[in-house]
């Protein structure tokens, strides 16, 4: 498989809660090893696009989705297997969520769940995991305080241990900034540059500057359709092809 | 409304006023939160007063004598702790696992909504509804006769909605972004449940079954139509006096009858009944709360 083979092929998606169809037929790819941004007002249908591709939309009432979402050739929404599926794909919510669990079974939870028990591997593979997440010479001491005791910054890349914990291909970050300061975002921030190497990264974000700064790729979702999706220079260059893409990430779109 | 000019903080009638409703609605509240306190321990000193004569030990362990105008009430006691323990050992795992599946599992359809529907309606069903339905069920079409067990799986029935009504709200105050923490990292409901939902409401939950001992054990009506007597003779200190077919005393059953049944009882024994029933409810009451202090000091969040 060569680099740029796509990883995750999303066709004709569409979404409806009841009536109300929120994502209307979008089409795109996301290739192997680099960081996508999604960006977009409120209501354009990005955390329903993430929340489908690992298939927890299942537990929200009444949603219908439709087309195609493959993942390495697979479509997700035929997956028998959707515990191994979510274990593809990190999830990280907007909103830092230590499990009440100690910092060490925060991030153990995923690979115990999983079936691993033996303790030289966990304790490795949880200190992999909080180094990756930049958490670890911070907590490295205290592994068995409560993971909800920490600071919002530090539960938050607490969360991305726990997203890394089960080994993705993939890691989803819906909008993991609101919720932080500014130095702890550009903490992790670095730190996705880090694991773009590893995994393939999709990153919904409010702050088009942030997807300016990390991603090679973006795509502008507006109302549940995609406005514009190009390399990220050309999106945030005088000439993107849409000239909505323009004035949105230039904070001029009303 | 005036407001004083000049003077930035100064004391307006609008201030007085809204100072003066203040501080005559924090006393309005707080005199009925004093007046609950009021009624108990009105009840608990008269009980205690006019059952002294009666109240030793012995009391509490000793048979009833001379057609129980006399002696102690331990066939009643105990009668009491096996129903109790008997009808919740039946009713806890069924509410909790039902109320589990309730709101962990279950969708909204059609048909849970029928569950819910049923759980809250059988929560307001009359005590002596219940009797007549244990008398029906249990002691007849069961054949379980006029027995321990029969007059067990009546208060069960009727504790069970209020435990499952109980559960289901302590599972519900576990933040639904635990749960949707652990779906994403690939965990299945129930290794969700057993790591982070159960170990959070479990105080909740133990509180709301613990609280049902106190009306398994107060409820009259639905063990004297399915399993409750008058009078069974039992050898002093005997822990286990009933087998599960025999018919039972219990602490309820027997104030009633040596308050209504029984001529010439000496005035202070249906008292001292009463003081043994409350003061063991109020005895589960408290370990109940300290259960959920010592849990709740345990809470992770």
């Amino acid at each position: 498989m060569t680099e740029k083979t796509p990883i995750i092929d999303v066709k004709d998606l569409r979404i409806r809660y009841g009536a109300h169809e929120a994502v209307h037929g979008v089409s795109f790819s996301i290739v192997r090893n680099e960081i996508f941004s999604i960006i977009g007002p409120a209501q354009s249908g990005k955390t329903s696009i993430l929340r489908c591709l690992n298939r927890t939309l299942d537990f929200v009432a009444n949603v219908t989705v439709s087309g195609s979402v493959c993942i390495d050739n697979d479509d997700v929404l035929k997956a028998r297997d959707v515990f191994g599926l979510r274990r593809k794909i990190g999830m990280v919510a907007p909103l830092p969520v230590g499990l009440p669990l100690s910092i060490y079974e925060n991030v153990a939870f995923a690979p115990r769940c999983s079936g691993l028990n033996a303790k030289d591997e966990l304790d490795a593979l949880v200190e992999k995991c909080l180094k990756q997440a930049a958490l670890w010479y911070e907590v490295k001491d205290r592994l068995n305080s409560l993971g909800t005791a920490l600071s919002g910054g530090q539960q938050q890349r607490l969360t991305i241990a726990r997203a890394l914990s089960h080994q993705p291909d993939i890691l989803c970050l819906d909008e993991f900034s609101i919720a932080i300061d500014p130095v702890t975002t550009m903490r992790i921030e670095d730190v996705l540059k880090e694991l773009k190497h590893e995994i393939t990264i999709i990153l919904v974000t409010n702050l088009t500057q942030q997807a300016r700064r990390l991603a090679d790729h973006t795509m502008f979702l507006w109302k549940g359709g995609i406005v514009e999706i190009d390399r990220t220079e050309v999106m945030f260059s005088e000439m993107p092809a849409r000239r909505e893409t323009y004035e949105y990430v230039n904070g001029i779109f009303g | 409304m005036h407001i004083t000019t000049g003077v930035k903080f100064g004391v307006t009638s609008h201030v007085v006023r809204k100072e003066r409703a203040q501080s005559a609605a924090q006393w309005v509240f707080r005199a009925m939160a004093l007046a609950m306190i009021v009624p108990l321990f009105a009840i608990i000193t008269y009980l205690v007063y006019r059952a002294s004569p009666s109240l030793s030990w012995e009391f509490l362990v000793e048979v009833p004598r001379r057609g129980m105008r006399d002696g102690g009430i331990w066939p009643a006691f105990i009668g009491t702790l096996n129903l109790v323990v008997l009808s919740l050992a039946i009713s806890a795992p069924i509410g909790i696992m039902a109320a589990i599946y309730l709101n962990e599992y279950a969708r909204d359809n059609w048909f849970n909504r029928l569950i819910n529907l049923a759980v809250i309606n059988l929560a307001g069903v009359p005590s002596i509804v219940h009797a007549l339905f244990g008398l029906g069920a249990f002691v007849y079409a069961a054949q379980l006769g006029y027995s321990l067990i029969a007059a067990s799986l009546t208060l069960a029935i009727m504790t069970l909605p209020v435990i499952i009504a109980s559960t289901r709200e302590a599972l519900a105050s576990v933040p639904m972004a635990f749960r949707e923490a652990c779906w994403n990292t690939g965990a299945t409901r129930w290794q969700t449940i057993r790591a982070v939902v159960l170990p959070n409401s479990i105080s909740g939950i133990l509180t709301g079954v613990i609280l049902q001992v106190s009306r398994a054990a107060g409820e009259t009506a639905p063990i004297m139509f399915t399993g409750a007597v008058f009078y069974k003779a039992v050898k002093q200190g005997d822990f286990f006096p009933y087998g599960l077919t025999d018919q039972v005393m219990a602490l309820s059953m027997h104030l009633y009858t040596v308050a209504t049944q029984v001529p010439n009882v000496k005035e202070s024994i249906p008292y001292a009944t009463a003081v043994v029933l409350m003061g063991s409810v109020l005895l589960v009451n408290a370990s109940a709360i300290t259960l959920r202090v010592y849990l709740r000091n345990k809470k992770k969040w």
